[in-house]
């Protein structure tokens, strides 16, 4: 790999020790890839929390949050100090909501560790955004620019709607961006690669929340890793719908860009999302095949009783927030259900400003952050069937948790909730 | 290539230098890291995957490449970590998620070869794997219907 002046002189150590392995691992990896050489970044989204046993029991056998971070965020068995970083960085979801810690069954130790941790990371200027949405609490990267970010669902967002720059980096390659403000030139960053592959023509009308969450997820099914060209789409989605549209089709398959024509900016005609190629394939969804991916979806719901309803995968918005009070207001959760909702703590902090919190604590629900249930493995006790308007995190639960998973709309939701029973399906 | 013992010879490129060798483990199907395999165990746990409670740990893992989370490099470095790694990756299709995850197991691997490994290898055979020389070594374990 070509390597500039100032790169060398990192890899060699000029700026440290935590810098030299920074440089060391995004050489092996830039290698690994085939990449001709690092690009700047100053825009990372990262995850370098610890709030998990192992990692408590790690961080006090080896040397504290120092061994931590040089093992898991610079693959370097050897303990170095870190350093502040040098990029911006936004810090991704969490393991737990340390403000409701009791509620997701997490001991006083493991807060009063974690706060250890948040101390350090804050400290080194690691924004504790905490959240899967950098973009929805004020990292919205312009249009080009090269960034690194983790989390597959932000990083199809990024890429396919923001039209900036950024591969799905992974926990050490963005440690390693953060102390450098390099990442390797490969994938994304690169014009060629962000043309479409394959053509999906839709053919039934999609219009709410979950019509997106399942177009996403039968695309990431279908084409993989692939960059998939949308047409047919009739009414312009709003954020949330782009949100759960992107995370699905990431958790499905690995799409980590996407172009809805007319309405994603790489897109605006179909030429310009194919460049001068041709579609590999063309595939077509209509209303046979979304209730086809409805229930593959909903494989693992077999049971109709619900004793658990999670919001926020990813985590909500706003506007879905609000949307969640006019279904909720003046009803009741049912006494063997619970409601939570996830979103970015400064949402909630927002929802406490509006009112929201109350009129969904008074329906007996309740508003969490930094986290989710996947994340957490936390759930209600006794819980066996979960309800979720998310398809990402439907995907995700039965195979984490073992347990069964419906979903549907978010009005759907919220009747489970309330009645205590799923009776969803395609209206 | 009908007898047992007949060596198949591929040739790729390095991704992690390292010679290992142990038996194969195949899948056609991609593998996600987080919420896809149990990183204590080495164990596939997607909810659909044809490997499902199957482990790695040891295997040569040969597949046609990485889905799923941002967490597929972290899910793999723990494998390392607990001692249940693959013994080496073979893989088809390079994304950031399978490089910097085969990166940080530093289990020996490569990708890019001149015949598809996933029509050559079947899970059983013994497999050799030099990326430093960019060579894969199969022993079959059944004799070939080919």
């Amino acid at each position: 790999m070509k390597l500039t002046a100032q790169e060398k002189a990192m890899f060699d150590g000029a700026q440290g020790p935590a810098v030299q392995k920074a440089m060391d691992l995004l050489v092996r990896y830039g290698r690994a890839l085939g990449a001709e050489r690092l690009v700047e970044t100053n825009n990372v989204v990262a995850s370098v929390s610890a709030t998990t046993p192992f990692m408590r029991d790690f961080a006090r056998q080896n040397g504290g949050m120092d061994a931590v971070f040089s093992q898991f965020s610079l693959d370097s068995d050897e303990v170095v100090k870190i350093p502040k970083i040098k990029a911006f960085t936004t810090h991704t979801q969490l393991g737990f909501d340390p403000e409701q810690a009791a509620r997701m069954g997490v001991d006083e130790e493991a807060v009063h560790f974690f706060r250890k941790g948040e101390a350090f990371t804050t400290g080194l200027g690691i924004q504790a955004t905490n959240t899967c949405t950098p973009y929805q609490v004020g990292n919205i990267p312009t249009r080009g620019e090269h960034c690194a970010w983790m989390e597959s669902s932000a990083v199809v967002y990024c890429n396919s709607v923001l039209g900036a720059r950024t591969n799905t980096e992974g926990r050490e390659s963005v440690g390693a961006a953060m102390l450098t403000g390099r990442i390797p030139y490969w994938g994304y960053h690169l014009d060629e690669n962000r043309l479409g592959t394959h053509l999906i023509e839709v053919a039934t009308p999609i219009e709410s929340t979950a019509d997106w969450g399942l177009l996403g997820y039968w695309i990431g099914d279908k084409v993989q890793e692939k960059v998939p060209v949308v047409t047919g789409i009739g009414k312009t989605p709003n954020l949330a719908r782009l949100k759960h549209f992107g995370a699905s089709a990431s958790s499905s398959g690995g799409v980590e860009m996407y172009h809805i024509v007319g309405i994603t900016p790489e897109a605006m005609t179909l030429e310009q999302a194919f460049g001068q190629r041709k579609p590999t394939e063309v595939f077509r969804f209509d209303a046979r095949e979304k209730q086809g991916i409805l229930d593959k979806l909903n494989s693992t719901g077999k049971d109709t009783k619900v004793d658990y309803v999670m919001l926020g995968c990813p985590h909500y918005s706003m506007e879905q927030l609000w949307e969640l009070t006019q279904l909720i207001e003046g009803r009741q959760v049912h006494p063997d259900c619970e409601l939570w909702i996830f979103t970015p703590r400064s949402t909630k902090a927002l929802c406490d400003q509006n009112g929201f919190t109350r009129i969904i604590e008074a329906a007996g629900g309740h508003i969490l952050s930094d986290s989710c249930s996947a994340m957490s493995r936390a759930m209600p006790k006794g819980t066996r069937v979960v309800a979720m308007d998310s398809a990402k995190q439907t995907h995700y639960l039965p195979a984490i948790l073992g347990v069964q998973a419906w979903f549907g709309s978010t009005a759907d939701c919220v009747e489970a909730a309330c009645t205590g029973r799923w009776q969803g399906g395609l209206k | 290539m009908s007898d047992a013992m007949t060596k198949i010879i591929l040739r790729g490129r390095c991704v992690v230098p390292g010679v290992s060798e142990g038996e194969a483990l195949v899948t056609g199907q991609q593998i996600s890291g987080w919420g896809g395999i149990d990183s204590r165990t080495g164990t596939i746990v997607e909810t659909r995957h044809e490997l499902r409670d199957i482990s790695f740990a040891g295997k040569v893992l040969v597949f046609p490449g990485a889905k799923g989370s941002s967490g597929w490099s972290n899910a793999f470095h723990l494998t390392r970590t607990f001692g249940v790694a693959p013994a080496a990756m073979l893989f088809n299709e390079m994304t950031t998620k399978v490089a910097l995850g085969a990166v940080v197991t530093r289990a020996p691997c490569m990708t890019d070869f001149d015949h598809n490994p996933l029509d050559v290898i079947e899970t059983g055979d013994w497999v050799r794997v030099d990326a430093d020389q960019g060579v894969v070594e199969i022993t079959k374990r059944l004799p070939s219907q080919a």
